[in-house]
């Protein structure tokens, strides 16, 4: 049986990333936009954890700042949530279309 | 032992002051009049305080340094939070929750003073979210207005894209170079394509934040949406400090990339220069025409950068310095007017002078600073940057600079137009400013003038490198 090279999960990285980045700009549901982001920085945690497995397994660098990526992350929806919340008591919708007021 | 509190004292310092309000918050409480003052006395503490003891050193084996220049941007940083508590009183009196907001603004202004102080790529990206988040958060501070929570979701969900984008940007470097502190980058960086990717990555990211064309779009929404306080926050300490870092990566980390990055950045200018002008000409919201004033002002930042050598860094530190005082000015009469009439748009403007004439001659005053005219001090802000831009002799970018200056004037002109000659049956009620914000305005109002005529301010920013 093969083992999974470097080059394997950089390729899983990189399609997970763009993944993310297209869900991001096609989606129009907050939470689902939001999904799309955490799907970017797992693509980066993906990519720390094989670069200090493969290349680097010296130091512990890569490692400690998919720890790091993975708690921000955890915040950062905190937030994004609260304020998705917020967004649905005053517009009853969660749908980017109808958050329209502010343009040009 | 001693040596850490002498390096991260300004951290240490609004760490402290977090933690009072927090004590605050939980224990009996204050009411909201007493609370202010009380902040706003620490934070001029905190500003006085930025001026002593600054040393040069690192921390936590190299994570964190700090200079007498860093000390320095972080002391203009900390000076437009103390103006904005000053000018943004009236609004925050009414708030709900004002120990929140400040914990929210400290908050970040911690993460900015890491930022800018951070040596290595984990800080710096940990310092970068703690900056950002609680800036969402605070955008959203107007819970019952629908502009305030779509303003901060355009907010979170830009900077998430964004610093996602900036961590993949991270990760490559990481695998290419094997380390994430800045000075070994720069040894290890030799050019291959994975590098070059993994800079676009990042100067992307940085654009982001900074509102560079073409990712500038999120910029106007937030700043209509948000509370005139987190507007100003956003515009000034955000931006200056995010200027700052960015020079930091680019002189430091980048060096060796330098052709490239020149290339990119006189682009990334004209096109912020160019489409910031052309978009403040047709706005009718005064917080939407300064969101775009803005960002062609950053268009600006970007020709000191170009320079790559230290009057670049100088001339950015300075005009900052220059911009925290006319943005704010201009920010603080928009937000008086806005708090008592609730008027926002520049049309209401018309035959301001007659009625307030104070509040005319403090927004004349910031706007011709801000469009670079001779006796403020927003003209020779201007010019050290395009005389730093000038360094590599591409005189036809300094010309296509300085006819974005021509342009930008027509609008500023226009509001200044509005306030003093246009003809208004009704203009707004004589405003009663309340001797607070008077005394902010005035500072902001002097700070524009002296900052110009005294010209060893410019020396000193020079001296410190």
């Amino acid at each position: 049986m093969m083992q999974p090279g470097l080059y394997h999960i950089l390729f899983i990285s990189a399609a997970l990333f763009f993944i993310g980045v297209y869900g991001f700009l096609t989606r129009r549901n907050l939470i689902t936009m939001l999904m799309s982001i955490e799907l970017i920085l797992n693509s980066v945690n993906l990519n720390f954890i094989a670069f200090n497995k493969y290349l680097w397994p010296g130091k512990l660098d890569g490692l400690f700042f998919t720890l790091f990526i993975i708690a921000i992350a955890a915040a950062e929806a905190a937030v994004a949530i609260a304020i998705i919340i917020n967004l649905y008591r005053s517009h009853q919708s969660i749908d980017v279309e109808n958050a329209e007021d502010l343009k040009y | 032992m001693n040596e850490f509190f002498t390096l991260m004292k300004s951290e240490l310092l609004v760490t402290a002051i977090i933690f009072l309000l927090l004590f605050i918050k939980i224990g009996k409480g204050m009411k909201n009049e007493s609370l202010l003052s009380l902040v706003q006395v620490l934070l001029l503490l905190n500003f006085i305080a930025g001026f002593f003891f600054n040393k040069t050193g690192n921390l936590f084996g190299d994570m964190f340094y700090t200079t007498p220049l860093i000390a320095f941007q972080k002391n203009i940083l900390s000076l437009a939070v103390y103006l904005i508590s000053l000018l943004c009183s009236d609004w925050l009196k009414k708030t709900g929750h004002l120990p929140e907001f400040f914990m929210l603004m400290l908050s970040a202004l911690l993460g900015m003073f890491l930022m800018i102080s951070s040596s290595n790529l984990l800080i710096f990206y940990l310092s970068l979210e703690l900056a950002t988040i609680p800036v969402a958060a605070m955008a959203n501070f107007d819970l019952e207005k629908k502009r305030s929570s779509e303003g901060a979701m355009k907010m979170i969900l830009s900077s998430a894209f964004s610093s996602g984008i900036l961590l993949f940007g991270i990760s490559l470097l990481y695998g290419t170079t094997g380390t994430i502190s800045f000075p070994e980058i720069t040894a290890q960086l030799d050019g291959s394509s994975v590098q070059i990717l993994a800079f676009i990555f990042l100067v992307t990211a940085f654009a982001f934040k900074l509102s560079i064309v073409p990712f500038h779009l999120w910029t106007a929404d937030v700043y209509e949406g948000s509370p005139m306080a987190v507007t100003s926050f956003l515009s000034v300490v955000s931006k200056g400090s995010v200027a700052f870092i960015f020079i930091t990566v680019l002189y430091k980390m980048f060096q060796p990339m330098q052709d490239m990055w020149y290339t990119l950045l006189v682009i990334l200018a004209i096109a912020t220069m160019l489409i910031g002008n052309l978009f403040a000409l047709r706005q009718q919201n005064i917080k939407r025409f300064l969101a775009f004033s803005s960002i062609a002002q950053v268009g600006f930042i970007l020709v000191g950068i170009s320079s790559n050598d230290y009057m670049g860094i100088a001339a950015v530190v300075y005009f900052v310095l220059i911009y925290v005082f006319s943005n704010l000015a201009a920010f603080g009469v928009a937000a008086v007017i806005a708090e008592h009439t609730g008027k926002e748009n520049i049309d209401d403007y018309k035959g301001l002078y007659k009625t307030n004439p104070f509040l005319s001659w403090i927004l004349a005053l910031a706007l011709f600073s801000l469009a670079g005219v001779p006796p403020t001090a927003g003209f020779f802000g201007k010019l050290f940057l395009l005389t730093a831009g000038g360094a590599k002799a591409a005189y036809w970018f300094i010309l296509v600079a300085a006819l974005n200056m021509i342009i930008s004037l027509y609008y500023y002109l226009r509001v200044v137009r509005a306030m003093f000659m246009d003809k208004n049956d009704n203009p707004m009620e004589p405003i009663k400013v309340s001797p607070v914000v008077k005394l902010a305005l005035v500072i902001c109002g002097a700070g524009i003038i002296m900052i110009g005529l005294l010209s060893w301010i410019f020396e000193y920013i020079k001296s410190l490198h």
